[in-house]
């Protein structure tokens, strides 16, 4: 599935959430999932420092395609990772590095993705486009 | 006793809604919120006598300028400091240390040795960091204990003829702990070392008397205590003042100058290089009024009260662990719920429209203390009320269940 799809698919998910309690909820679930990392990959070289809470993200190439992998010690914050993942994992690097994180905004997770909330979150999405150029270089 | 549902009137902001919700404002130690006796005296500099100070001859200049010193004096007696030039106006406390530790380089050697406390946050801990690096001084650090207080006979035992400066908060911006300077300060004086103190923490809920506490140096920021960001204030002795070099040069420092030389000007000008936050300086003033229009030993003794009664509370939480807890602290709680992180509370608590900080507080050495990744802080002031207490404790009480 594109990214524009998968995207949208999930603002359809979250149109059926009537509040902030069940959105909310929902990330926590998401959160409390199993790791989406494997542990290997959970080292210091891969964190993401936020002021406040720590993200690991991990990159390797499939089939012309970048498969991600990350965890983070909030349970918010993996929530939103879970979902993030699910955008940008298994994508060309091309298509990762052309889409946006607009839809964010739509499923009223906005706050999450200000720079100053310090959560990490910023820098992983820009890690990983960083890791699709680097990829895409490699192509190239 | 306080009349706090008058006082909350003075705050335009403590009746708007966060999220839906009123607002329940309890991040009082990063900044505290602003009363219309303030923001007055603002619309009133820049609506009537907006001008720069120190050098025109005109009427506006003149009333600013007059405004801006009497400000001065207004801090001088707050603080009793015996001369109004031992007080220099800064940005806020971290200007204030920067120029006290960029003066100190050249006043310290190598093999010289600087003290400060485990309690500090970045801010107090980098530009010492600096200052040995710059000189081959070396930065020795008073230990603190679990209950979050400073390690008094370690301190004694890091005093020596090689201490040359002291510099400890007065209340730890983490814990909220109040740590005994005047017991610091003897002590240092007796090996002849200089004491830096950081009164940001403690201005807002204790009026400091530099004479009787025989400091050195003592600084603090205005938005911690009713002013607006960006304006603080450094009390210097007199005779230290004058041993310090300029920290920065530009104009109003300056007294005579050629190519060849320039000759500085006196305290406190000296250390006032540019055209300062002159608005900012009159309003200081204006918030240091208002806080002794309300009186610090209500101030204290209701925040006391409040900080009791949320303590309590809070502890009727399963799980939840308060981190400092001397007798000897001000009205900040800083806690975590089992191993919820803190990061997790503050989103749900924020969409409840309650206001306090998570993370490390910028004193990450303090959190390694305790091996966690950092608190929730909730930090109340005199106009907080009894029943924001029992919404925070409900929002914190709702997020746990959501969490766990």
């Amino acid at each position: 599935m594109k990214i524009k799809d998968i995207q949208n698919e999930i603002i359809d998910e979250f149109y059926m959430f009537d509040d902030w309690m069940q959105r909310y909820e929902y990330m926590i679930e998401l959160g409390k999932s199993l790791p989406l990392i494997d542990n290997q990959y959970k080292t210091d070289d891969n964190i993401i420092k936020g002021c406040q809470s720590k993200v690991w993200v991990h990159a390797e190439m499939k089939d012309d395609k970048v498969v991600f992998t990350a965890d983070s010690d909030a349970i918010i914050t993996k929530g939103i990772i879970t979902i993030l993942i699910r955008v940008f994992s298994n994508q060309t690097p091309k298509d990762i590095i052309e889409a946006d994180t607009a839809f964010i905004d739509e499923i009223g997770l906005k706050e999450h993705l200000s720079p100053t909330r310090a959560n990490g979150l910023v820098s992983m999405i820009k890690q990983l486009k960083m890791y699709a150029i680097a990829y895409q270089t490699q192509i190239k | 006793m306080l009349d706090v549902a008058t006082i909350r009137k003075d705050f335009p902001i403590l009746s708007r809604k966060v999220n839906g919700n009123p607002l329940v404002y309890l991040d009082n130690a990063a900044t505290s919120q602003t009363p219309q006796q303030v923001i007055d005296v603002i619309v009133d500099y820049y609506s009537n006598y907006n001008a720069n100070i120190h050098r025109g001859v005109h009427t506006l200049s003149q009333e600013a300028t007059d405004k801006y010193e009497e400000a001065r004096k207004k801090i001088q007696t707050h603080f009793n400091a015996e001369k109004s030039h031992e007080i220099i106006f800064t940005s806020g406390t971290t200007h204030g240390i920067n120029l006290v530790a960029n003066g100190f380089a050249s006043l310290i050697q190598k093999d010289d040795e600087i003290i400060v406390s485990a309690l500090e946050h970045h801010s107090n801990i980098v530009p010492w960091q600096m200052l040995c690096e710059k000189t081959g001084a070396t930065l020795k650090v008073i230990p603190m204990n679990e209950e979050g207080e400073l390690v008094m006979s370690d301190y004694d035992n890091l005093l020596s003829n090689k201490t040359k400066l002291v510099f400890v908060n007065h209340i730890s911006n983490a814990l909220g702990t109040i740590n005994p300077i005047e017991d610091i300060i003897k002590k240092a004086h007796q090996v002849d070392a200089a004491v830096l103190i950081d009164g940001a923490q403690a201005c807002p809920h204790i009026k400091p008397d530099v004479q009787k506490l025989n400091v050195d140096f003592y600084v603090t920021s205005a938005h911690k205590m009713c002013g607006p960001t960006g304006v603080g204030m450094l009390y210097g002795k007199e005779t230290w003042l004058n041993k310090l070099p300029p920290y920065q040069g530009g104009g109003e420092m300056i007294a005579e100058v050629t190519f060849e030389k320039t000759t500085y000007a006196d305290l406190p000008y000296k250390f006032e290089a540019g055209t300062p936050n002159i608005c900012g300086g009159i309003a200081f003033g204006a918030a240091i009024d208002y806080m002794n229009s309300i009186g610090f030993d209500n101030i204290t003794a209701y925040e006391n009260e409040l900080l009791i009664y949320a303590t309590k509370k809070l502890l009727e939480i399963e799980g939840l662990r308060i981190y400092g807890n001397t007798d000897n602290k001000t009205s900040v709680i800083s806690f975590n719920v089992g191993n919820i992180h803190p990061y997790d509370i503050g989103s749900i608590v924020d969409k409840l429209g309650i206001a306090v900080r998570t993370g490390h507080h910028c004193a990450q050495p303090i959190m390694d203390f305790y091996k966690i990744p950092g608190t929730v802080r909730a930090s109340f002031a005199f106009y907080n009320t009894f029943e924001e207490i029992d919404t925070f404790v409900d929002a914190i009480k709702r997020a746990a269940q959501m969490l766990s």
